[in-house]
This record gives structure tokens, C-alpha cells and sequence, in this order.
């Protein structure tokens, strides 16, 4: 146990953690909102963010981009490769729901049955991926050139990590706007509640669930492009990991609540790099887990509960 | 529970329990391929039509260090390829791909042993080493690895085990030497990724530096992110990093590691000698990187004969690290095949008292399996591939 | 859906909707066919059910019969002949012990978890490795031998199942999910990190359990897997009788009532936290038992035998069985273990097919193969049993208006 790294590297692994949780948290955000209104643990999450980073790097080939890039053309490029991930990853979480869920909510199976059935859809498509694109993986090109921003104690903030945060909290911002101010995000805020009663007040349940798992898909889009731009590389089980810790962050922040799943996000990707400091890395995931646990026990409902919104007076 | 039923639940346990015991006798009685326990006789014996022998290569051909285990395969290929070419008895060569895992490596072993097979070269990774070479043990199936350097494997009393590369207890000290007395480091950070071979030869290099080291750490080969390590090794402001370990994970925390600002010089081992370590982290960022090796550059051998062309006209591509010393682990093994041994047990026996001139060195195998110790060469990258600069001893001037 | 007599001051029907473009033509054509095929599908005679009534109703000792059947068929299977047809690419007599024997002694246990308790477990390798390593520990270190051992085995895995049970077992469905992940993966990881078990390393040399007299399918060693298989075959059967006794037993009937309404359940006088907690630890128990055979015939093993991935397969063995339904879950595990086997051949592609199988199988059979009769009666009434996706509200859909 070395007490002593955290004080030492408090500043380095805050900055750490908070952009490895935003990533996080915008993942867990498919997960929250999926599960509030459909109550399902939607599996193949990760896969739908896997997909996303390969429609970056796919992006980033066509454009025939070789080395960092400067002024508009970065803008240009980043915000290109930002819209092919949401784009991709937003298309593949729809089709997803109508081939492996719609079927199941119509035959009125259990949520074993739609779990597994997810499960399916994920081992799917990582071997889909596997064998299309081989089981390496496969570096991204360096389109922002890593620079020193500024330094906090001993923390340098990077331009790549202050990217990743920035983008996260702006997401995360929209999404609550759209979620609290528009006509379908009333929808889903409704369905989630009380499907019956929504269907009553003439919500059209169809379009509830795949606004939803669209924008689930767009913010795991999000999350694809910043993790290709952070990490430099993706590969056909890209997903696995970060959909672990996304859904662990989901349920910590309260699973179906939307800034449950940004406060949970972040948490996470805290008490995960803290814990790496003290413990050393090999224990940062059990680590994770355990503060779950002990968290749940004592509010089992997670950080901020279960709503999806908080509720208008 | 209770009354009649009772009663039937423990006729039908009998008669269940008897039944096992009845059918197991008979099929036991019926069946005629090697049955029974790890008797002595019931060795492994050449397999397949007459006139064929099979032995397999056991490595990881797919996975995150397949280069390793591909290089090898080849230049095993290429020795029976030629050995077949000469007429006589013909063999088989099969593949097992263990993908490095030590996880898989039990389960593919017994597929081994009924392919029949008689003796392996391979495998590669000293991990899977320790986890099917009791299984080859038991099975009397002769393996010769090429590459596992781990010296704790010559240590299992195994007598069906041999290697031809020299191990870590050279190859460790080397490196270490390397850190202390040519780049002259200070303060030295050694990390590896906690695998059999990675953590042995790091601990060799950190018992032999000794106070020289500033930072130790574990990284986990699956997961992305090395940014505890690498802040670790920042904050602890060393002049040399030691690295244990394959050239996956390797070229991604140099990679982390460049990124973050760390320039000092990066030294890692004979996993790591891949070009595909520069390929990871980046030419930029990947050169001026060592790495250490028991094996020579091939290349540049004057014992070689025609082995580079041949093996250029066979794979298809310049051999790489380990070909010519698995060229060498099969061309052992066909010796003795070549020599009428067609059972494991008698390719073992032949093995032992063998004087064998191979491409890479004069192979003979110590009591354990070992052979003696064999110099340590040093690579760098320059211009993005590996260039070897010479034996680590005569660099040193010690 | 119940049929409502014509109510003379209903509101009149509502005017036909305006003339729609080609695409939504197309679309309504699609809906109509696809109405179409949903009657068709209602209408169809539930196979399995029917076999499942005529089943229930044969008298006891038919069903003894079939069963000492079965035992025999099982005990005659690892024949070179039976493995031509079974596994052309692989060694049969391996593979039936695993994955196919394991796959399916595990998904018994997770069973009694998932399909008697109705708890949803995501992390039942954890007991599998807490079984495993126990041998390899007090086998390597020790020197115990394994018939020592297993008991031992047994008794820590279900100490375990206790620990992990108590303090979550209060949480929901769900939140119990994520928990038992973490536990699988906290499992793993500790064993990946401590080395007194051997780090990523494992423990290797794990010795054969010690021959019994000098019977051949007794004697235990690496050449000849039947021995392993009719041990696993023995497991099975002891933990089908267990299992038989439960279902009918005291517990068996709390477990029905705790999945079927748990609040109803404590106010009958259930307790229903305790009736968890065994099931935990059978399901537990089971897992551990396997986990020492499995050690004892991998001879090496390493954390990662024990991923998350297993866990998924044998939660997906016991719902494609049928959850709940112990020969639907056996089917499911043999099914699972076995298809990826039998189709080697198709080497690279076999879990493309395996996920691409298990999404069509929810889809056509979300019951599973063989459901129990809880199950049964469930899907005809139009519920599903733990929870719904909102298919109460798909019956009557309503437009929104623009």
C-alpha cells in the first residue's frame, strides 16, 4: 500500500481519472438510458461503442490522414471523424434493437431471454469484427499532436485529455437538455416512468425505445472517437473492458438516471486511478468493485437513485 | 421424501453405480488405443500410416505475440520440408496454436496426445512451457523448445524436455549489466507484465541491479492504459527503463511512456525483439530502443550455410528472431527420426547423448535438458528495425 | 387478450386514415404479412409442452426406466464409433468430459441459482476457480490427494457463495447482476495478483486423483480421459438426485414462491433472504465440485480458465435450455459445449454462428428449449416471467398524432 503516491501523484492521476471517466461515464450513458426505459441490460453496449471506434479510424484512412494535423483542417478532421463514430455507432445501436430486442418485446419474453439474446449479439459481433478486420490491434494515426496545455501541481493537462473531458461534459449537457426540454425526451422520460400510463397519454412506444437506444448509440459514438484519440488504437474486443466499467459506473450513479451515469463515470475513473496509485494497477479493477459493493449497500440505489430525470415539481 | 420412493432412489443409485462399473470394465476390455494410467510402456508411439511420423509445433501462431511463435514455425517447416525432400521416412508436421496462452496450452497438449504425435518443438513461451510439459512429460512426447528462456524449467526434473537457447540466468545479468556499466544509469526503472518469462527475467535484472532500482511495477498485458506506471516511472526520475516482457505490450508502454514525456533509454528483452515493437510505439518513439537475445542475427552468421535463401525461398519472408534456433529444435528431433528413432522414448534416448552442429551453435543437452550457457547479443533500433550491435559481454569490455 | 362484447354505445370507428405514399403502402403490406406470420406462430401446436404433459403423466416407473436408459447410453458414449459422428475434428472421448461433462455439471448448478431461485448470478465461474485453485493449492503446497480434497473443495465454495450471498442478496434483480460480475472478475483478478496462487502464472504439476483398487476406469492419467469422464457422469448424477429432492422438498417450494412474488412470499412466513442464501451456496457447492475436477485433469491452470466469458456461456446454456427445467438446462450446456466442437472445422467462424444461434433461438424460443412448467405456463398466459420489456403496452399500439 503506498499512501505516500497518492499525495505524490494526486494532481497527475486526478487529471488521469477524470478523462478515462468521462469516457466512461458517456458509455454508461447507452447503458442508463436503455435500461430506464426498456429495463434491460443492453450486452452488446460495448460492441456498439467498438463499432464506433472503427468507424473513426475508417474515417481517418479515408481521409488519408498520416501524421498530426494544425488549425482548421484539426477542427475539420476531429469533427468529421466525431460524426462518422456517432453516426455508425448510432445506426448499429438501432438496427441492434430492431433485430435482437424488438422481436423479444413483441413475443413478450422474459429479460433473461432478452439478456441473452444481447449476450448473443455481442459475441456476434466481436467475431464479426474479428475475422474482417484480425484479432490485432490496430493503431490510430496521431491527428492531434500531445502538448502540455497547462499543469495543475504536478498534473500536465494534455490537449488530448482536455479534449476528452471538454467533449464529455458538452454531450453530457446536450443530452440532458434534449432529455428535459424536447418532445421525445419527454417520451422517454415518460416511458421510463410508467409505460402504461405513457402509452395512454398517447406516447408512441416504438419511437421511444429506438430514440433511445439512438442516442445511446450516438453517445457511445462519442466516447469511440475520444478513445481512439486518447489511446491511439482499437481492436475487435475494444469494447469489452470499457463496457464492464460503463455498466459499473451506470449502476453506481444510479442505473437510469442520466447524471447518474456522468457522476458514476467519473467516480469510477477517480476511485479507479487513486486506487491504481495506492494499490498499484493490477488492483485498480477490484478496487472499482469493491467500492460498487459497499456503495450499494448502503444505497442501494446507487449515488443519485433511479430516476431518469430528476423529477419536475 | 420419504416411504417407496426411498426405497427406488436407492435401487437406481446401485443399479446406476453398477452399471458405470460394468460398462466402464467392458469398454475398457474393448478398447485397443493406448488406455490405462501413466504407466511406463505405454509411450507415445509414431502414429499415422506406415512409414510416418508426426511431430507438431506447439506456439502462439495467432494472438498478440504470434510473430514469435510464426518465425519459429517457419524455420520448423523449412527443416522437415528438407528433411522429407531426401526420401525415407516421411513426417508429418502439425500445428498447435496456443496463441502464447497458458491457459489453452492443457487442453491443446492432449489434442497432442492423441494426434499421436512423438515429439514437439516448441513451446514457445516459457508460460505455456510450464503448463503442457507435464502433460508431454507424462505422455512421453520428447519437446525441444527453441525459445522458453525461463530458467525455472530446467529445474522440474523433466526428462523428456530440452532447450537450445541459452536461458535467463545469462540473458538477465546481461541486460542488467547492460543498464549498469554501458548506459551507465543511476537510477533504473524495471517493469514487466507478470507472465512466467516476463516476471523471471525481470527479477533476475532487479536482484541484479539491486539498489540501482528506483521503480519497480506490474503492468497488465490486456488492459490499454499504463498511465500509473508511467507516472511512476516519471515521478521517479530514471535514467533507464528495463522492460520484461513481449513486443505487444512492450511497444505500447514505450509508446505511453514517449508520450508522457520520458526519454530515457529503453532496454527490454528477447521478447520484445520484434520489428513489431517499432511498429506499436512508433518509429519515432522506438528508436534508440535495446533489447537483449541468447540468439545471434542470423543474417550476418558464417555458420548458416544456405539457410537465410532457403528459408527466404520457403516462408517467403527474411527469417527473424528464433527461426534459425527452432530450425535448429527440428532438425534434432528429425536426426534422431532419420536415425530409425520413431518413438518418443527412443528420439529421447538418442537426444541425450547427441553432439548436433546446428546453424545457430554446437547443441548438447546437459543431464536437465539445458544446453550450456551461450553469449548474449545486444539490438537496437536504428532507422526503425532491430540492428544487433554485438555480444552484451564484449560491448561492455568487461 | 380478452374479447369484450360489442358495447352498443361504443364510439364509431374511426374514419379510414388518409391516402398514404408508396412507402408507407409498403410498410402497412410489410406489418400485414408480419400480422399474418404472428398468428400463424400462435397457432401453432406447442410441441414441447404436449411432450411434456404426456411425460408427466406416464407413471414412475417409466420414468426410472428411461432415466437407467439414459445412465447406460451416457456411460457407452465416449465409443471411437459415437465420436466419428459426434467429433469428427476433435477427440471425442476429451471433449465429452470437457467442455461438454463440465459445461453441464455447471449449468446444473447455476440452475438452482438462476432457474429454481430466480436470482440472476453473472459471476458464477468465481465458485468454478474457488474449486480449481483449491486443489491446486492443497494438492501442489499440501500434498493432499484429491479425494481429500474435494470435499474441502465443496465446503469453501459454498462458504463463499454465503459471502458473496449476505450482503447483496437484499439488492434487486439487476443491481445483483453487476454485483456477482464483479465478484467473478474480483475472483480472477486476485488470483491473477497474489502469488502464493501463482499470479497470471497459475499452478502447474497438479496430480491425478490416486487410483481406485486397480479398476482401468478408475485409474487416472493424462492418456486416457474416460476415466475423467465417468467421474464427471457420477457428479451428475449425484447432483440430479440432489436436485429432484429440493425441487420437491421444502426449499424447492420456497424458491417457486420467493421467484414467483417474494413480498407475497414473506408475508406466508417465507424467509426468503435465507432461501437465497442456499441457493447461493448450492449453486456454489456445485460450481467448487466441478472446479476440482477440472483442476485435477487440466493439470495446470491459470486465472484465466476462469474468465467472464464462461460465466456468460453457462448462463446462456441454462436459458437456451430452458432455466429452470434441470434435462432442459443438461441440453442447453451439451448444446453449448458441443456445437462449437462439432463444428471445428468451421474453425474461424464458430462463435460468428454460436452469438448469431443464440439471438435466433431468443427470438423463435425465448423459453428455451425444453421450459419448465412454470415457464410453460407463463408464455401462455402472456407474461414472461422475471419482468417484461413492455409487452403489455405492444398489444395495443397507438399512433401518435402528428
Amino acid at each position: 500500500m503506498h499512501f505516500h503516491n497518492l499525495v505524490d501523484q494526486f494532481w497527475p492521476s486526478t487529471v488521469d481519472g477524470l478523462t478515462v471517466g468521462a469516457i466512461y461515464a458517456l458509455i454508461a450513458l447507452g447503458y442508463t438510458l436503455v435500461y430506464g426505459v426498456l429495463k434491460l441490460i443492453n450486452f452488446a453496449h460495448s460492441e456498439i461503442f467498438m463499432i464506433g471506434t472503427f468507424a473513426s479510424l475508417f474515417l481517418l484512412h479515408g481521409l488519408d490522414i498520416k501524421g498530426p494535423q494544425a488549425g482548421a483542417t484539426l477542427v475539420g478532421v476531429l469533427l468529421l471523424s466525431l460524426l462518422a463514430a456517432m453516426g455508425a455507432s448510432g445506426i448499429a445501436a438501432v438496427l441492434l434493437e430492431r433485430i435482437a430486442y424488438r422481436p423479444l418485446r413483441r413475443r413478450g419474453a422474459s429479460r433473461l431471454a432478452a439478456l441473452i439474446s444481447a449476450i448473443g449479439a455481442s459475441l456476434f459481433l466481436q467475431e464479426f469484427f474479428a475475422l474482417r478486420y484480425g484479432r490485432d490491434l490496430l493503431p490510430f494515426p496521431r491527428v492531434l499532436k500531445k502538448s502540455t496545455l497547462f499543469t495543475i501541481g504536478g498534473g500536465q493537462v494534455r490537449n488530448d485529455k482536455m479534449v476528452v473531458f471538454l467533449a464529455a461534459i458538452i454531450m453530457m449537457v446536450v443530452l440532458d437538455r434534449f432529455v428535459n426540454g424536447t418532445r421525445l425526451g419527454r417520451g422517454i422520460r415518460a416511458t421510463a416512468q410508467d409505460p402504461e400510463t405513457a402509452v395512454l397519454m398517447g406516447v408512441n412506444i416504438d419511437r421511444v425505445v429506438v430514440a433511445t437506444f439512438a442516442l445511446g448509440g450516438m453517445m457511445a459514438g462519442v466516447a469511440a472517437m475520444l478513445y481512439g484519440l486518447r489511446f491511439e488504437n482499437t481492436q475487435y474486443i475494444a469494447g469489452f473492458l470499457p463496457g464492464i466499467k460503463a455498466f459499473t459506473a451506470a449502476v453506481l450513479g444510479g442505473i437510469g438516471n442520466i447524471r447518474g451515469a456522468l457522476l458514476g463515470g467519473l467516480v469510477l475513473g477517480l476511485l479507479e486511478t487513486y486506487g491504481a496509485s495506492v494499490l498499484g494497477s493490477q488492483w485498480k479493477d477490484v478496487f472499482a468493485f469493491a467500492i460498487l459493493v459497499v456503495v450499494l449497500m448502503f444505497r442501494p440505489t446507487g449515488l443519485l437513485g433511479e430516476a431518469l430525470s430528476r423529477a419536475r415539481a | 421424501m420419504r416411504g417407496p420412493l426411498r426405497h427406488t432412489t436407492k435401487a437406481v443409485a446401485i443399479l446406476g453405480v453398477a452399471a458405470i462399473l460394468l460398462a466402464a470394465c467392458s469398454s475398457s476390455k474393448k478398447s485397443n488405443v493406448s488406455t490405462g494410467g501413466s504407466s511406463a510402456t505405454s509411450a507415445a508411439s509414431g502414429g499415422g500410416s506406415k512409414g510416418t511420423v508426426k511431430i507438431g509445433f506447439f506456439g502462439a501462431l495467432t494472438g498478440p505475440n504470434a510473430q514469435l511463435g510464426i518465425n519459429e514455425y517457419n524455420g520448423t517447416k523449412l527443416a522437415v520440408d528438407q528433411f522429407n525432400k531426401k526420401g525415407g521416412t516421411q513426417v508429418d508436421l502439425v500445428k498447435y496454436d496456443s496463441q502464447g496462452d497458458p491457459a489453452q496450452a492443457p487442453q491443446l497438449a492432449q489434442k497432442a496426445i492423441s494426434d499421436k504425435v512423438v515429439a514437439i518443438v516448441g513451446p514457445a513461451f516459457s508460460g505455456e512451457s510450464k503448463a503442457a510439459d507435464p502433460i508431454f512429460e507424462q505422455a512421453h512426447i520428447v519437446n525441444v523448445t527453441a525459445s522458453a528462456t525461463n530458467p525455472g524449467l530446467a529445474t522440474n526434473g523433466w526428462k523428456y524436455w530440452h532447450r537450445v537457447v541459452g536461458n535467463d540466468n545469462a540473458q538477465g545479468p546481461s541486460a542488467a549489466d547492460f543498464i549498469s556499466k554501458k548506459l551507465a544509469a543511476k537510477k533504473v526503472a524495471v517493469i514487466d507484465d507478470n507472465q512466467e518469462y516476463s516476471l523471471g527475467i525481470a527479477n533476475i535484472v532487479r536482484q541484479t541491479l539491486g539498489s540501482l532500482v528506483a521503480f519497480s511495477d506490474h503492468i497488465d498485458p490486456k488492459a490499454q492504459d499504463y498511465s500509473a506506471t508511467v507516472n511512476g516511472a516519471k515521478a521517479a526520475n530514471v535514467d533507464a527503463i528495463f522492460y520484461g516482457g513481449y513486443y505487444a505490450e512492450g511497444g505500447r508502454l514505450l509508446k505511453q511512456l514517449r508520450d508522457a514525456g520520458v526519454t530515457a533509454p529503453f532496454v527490454s528483452d528477447d521478447g520484445a525483439e520484434d520489428n513489431k515493437l517499432v511498429s506499436t510505439a512508433g518509429a519515432a518513439n522506438a528508436e534508440g530502443a535495446y533489447a537483449t537475445c541468447p540468439c545471434g542475427d542470423v543474417t550476418q552468421s558464417t555458420t548458416a550455410g544456405t539457410f537465410v535463401q532457403d528459408y527466404k525461398a520457403d516462408a517467403g519472408t527474411d527469417p527473424a528472431i528464433y527461426s534459425a534456433e527452432a530450425y535448429d529444435a527440428a532438425s534434432v528431433i528429425l536426426q534422431a527420426i532419420g536415425a530409425g528413432k520413431t518413438t518418443g522414448p527412443d528420439i529421447n534416448t538418442y537426444l541425450a547423448t547427441i553432439d548436433f552442429k546446428g546453424i545457430t551453435k554446437e547443441i548438447k543437452f546437459g543431464d536437465n535438458g539445458d544446453i550450456a550457457a551461450s553469449g548474449i547479443y545486444i539490438y537496437k533500433v536504428t532507422s526503425g528495425s532491430f540492428q544487433v550491435q554485438g555480444l552484451v559481454s564484449q560491448l561492455i569490455g568487461s | 387478450m380478452t374479447t369484450q362484447p360489442e358495447d352498443p354505445e361504443a364510439a364509431p370507428p374511426p374514419p379510414p386514415p388518409p391516402e398514404r405514399g408508396r412507402l408507407a403502402q409498403l410498410t402497412a403490406s410489410a406489418d400485414h404479412v408480419r400480422e399474418r406470420l404472428r398468428g400463424v406462430r400462435r397457432n401453432l401446436p406447442d410441441i414441447t409442452g404436449i411432450v411434456g404433459a404426456w411425460w408427466d403423466r406416464r407413471p414412475k416407473w417409466q420414468h426410472w426406466i428411461a432415466m437407467l436408459v439414459a445412465l447406460v447410453l451416457a456411460v457407452l458414449a465416449p465409443a471411437t464409433s459415437v465420436g466419428r459422428i459426434m467429433a469428427p475434428s476433435s477427440d471425442w472421448k476429451t471433449i465429452l468430459f470437457n467442455p461438454i461433462g463440465v459445461y453441464v455439471l455447471l449449468a446444473m448448478g447455476l440452475n438452482i441459482v438462476v432457474g429454481l431461485a430466480g436470482l440472476l448470478d453473472l459471476g458464477y465461474v468465481a465458485f468454478f476457480a474457488i474449486g480449481s485453485y483449491a486443489l491446486a493449492t492443497l494438492a501442489t503446497k499440501q500434498h493432499w490427494n484429491f479425494w481429500a480434497v474435494l470435499p474441502v473443495g465443496v465446503v469453501i465454495a459454498a462458504a463463499a457463495g454465503v459471502i458473496l450471498g449476505a450482503p447483496t442478496l437484499r439488492l434487486r434483480g439487476d443491481y445483483l447482476a453487476i454485483v456477482t460480475l464483479g465478484f467473478g472478475e474480483i475472483i480472477r483478478i486476485v488470483a491473477n495478483n497474489s502469488n502464493w496462487l501463482g499470479g497470471p502464472r497459475g499452478i502447474s504439476n497438479i496430480p491425478h486423483p490416486p487410483a481406485i483398487g486397480h479398476i482401468k476406469a478408475l485409474t487416472y492419467g493424462v492418456l486416457d480421459p474416460k476415466p475423467y469422464y465417468y467421474l464427471v457422469l457420477a457428479m451428475i448424477v449425484l447432483v440430479i438426485f440432489i436436485v429432484r429432492r429440493l425441487e420437491r422438498s421444502r426449499v424447492g417450494r420456497a424458491w417457486q414462491a420467493i421467484g414467483e412474488d417474494e413480498d407475497a412470499a414473506e408475508l406466508m412466513g417465507v424467509p426468503a433472504f435465507k432461501f437465497k442464501l442456499w441457493a447461493f451456496a448450492m449453486g456454489a457447492a456445485i460450481g467448487g465440485m466441478c472446479g476440482v475436477l477440472f483442476a485435477a485433469k487440466q493439470i495446470a491452470i491459470t486465472p484465466d480458465n476462469f474468465q467472464f466469458l464462461l460465466s456468460v456461456l453457462i448462463l446462456a446454456a441454462v436459458v437456451l435450455g430452458g432455466s429452470g427445467n434441470l434435462p432442459g438446462v443438461m441440453l442447453g450446456a451439451f448444446l453449448v459445449a458441443w456445437l462449437p466442437e462439432r463444428f471445428r472445422s468451421l474453425q474461424n467462424y464458430r462463435f460468428l454462428i454460436f452469438g448469431a444461434a443464440l439471438v435466433a433461438l431468443m427470438i423463435f424460443r425465448p423459453q428455451g428449449l425444453l421450459p419448465s412448467r412454470r415457464r410453460r405456463e407463463e408464455m401462455v398466459a402472456g407474461e414472461g416471467g422475471m419482468g417484461r420489456l413492455g409487452a403489455e403496452v405492444m398489444e395495443t399500439p397507438l399512433e401518435t398524432p402528428a
